[in-house]
């Protein structure tokens, strides 16, 4: 894999059944592209998270995954309210997920420290009104 | 052992088995997705009584051998055909989360 390879999703935010399907599409085609399970499993579930913050907090988003012959890199871009306090954000158990969100089994704090647990660089660029951008590292 | 292995010991029932022969190696408990994303491992069964479609999901991609549905808990025809089309394997337990998960570790 000398070239790079990307891929584009546009993250609805209005659908939450339909979430994980950039993740879902990303996991099917890491596996068709032969990388070991561990980096597939590593990078499904930070993208799934993120794609689920996107969907919770900021009416949706947009994700593009790149491949290249060091690693997976993922950009999760949003135009929502961004995140106030991000070392807030990172701890684990802290969410500001609403109630109906929380009786699917989200909301329970974990998704941005799982996104840094199963990603080997996460920087996080945010501003309060404008949006959040993050950036996912899974190496090889 | 195989998650058909586990379904016939411990007298569980099948509701999607698109992979009967995948290697169960461990096993976790829990109804919070990220934590079950963060703290199950591949390979694992997932005792959950949770019953939306974002099950599938996170077992898909936490790469789990099979979902096990405790207490009876019953899924929307809809989530059973999604978790065929993503070859993800759930099982049913009549028993509470405790005792689903007692009857497993007997066995792996």
């Amino acid at each position: 894999m000398s070239d790079e390879l990307t891929f584009h999703f546009d993250v609805d935010g209005e659908n939450f059944t339909s979430a994980g399907h950039a993740s879902v599409k990303v996991k099917k085609i890491l596996r068709e592209l032969g990388l070991d399970p561990e980096t597939i499993r590593k990078v499904s579930i930070a993208m799934y998270e993120g794609e689920i913050n996107m969907v919770i907090h900021a009416g949706g988003g947009e994700a593009d995954v790149s491949v290249d012959d060091k690693g997976v890199t993922i950009v999760l871009k949003d135009s929502g309210p961004g995140i106030e306090d991000i070392d807030k954000a990172m701890e684990e158990g802290y969410s500001t997920a609403r109630d109906n969100i929380r009786s699917l089994g989200f909301g329970a704090g974990m998704g941005l420290p799982n996104m840094k647990r199963y990603s080997d660089e996460m920087n996080i660029e945010s501003e309060v009104g404008k949006g959040t951008t993050i950036t996912m590292k899974v190496y090889f | 052992m195989k998650v058909s292995e586990l379904i016939e010991k411990a007298g569980f029932r099948a509701v999607t088995l698109p992979d009967a022969d995948r290697e169960i190696k461990g096993a976790y408990a829990g109804d919070l997705l990220s934590w079950v994303m963060g703290r199950a491992k591949a390979d694992d069964a997932w005792i959950t009584i949770m019953s939306n479609i974002n099950v599938v999901a996170v077992a898909s991609l936490a790469d789990v051998a099979c979902v096990v549905l405790a207490e009876d808990v019953e899924l929307d025809e809809e989530i059973k055909q999604t978790a065929l089309d993503r070859e993800i394997n759930i099982i049913s337990s009549g028993m509470p989360i405790y005792e689903t998960a007692l009857e497993i570790g007997k066995f792996i």
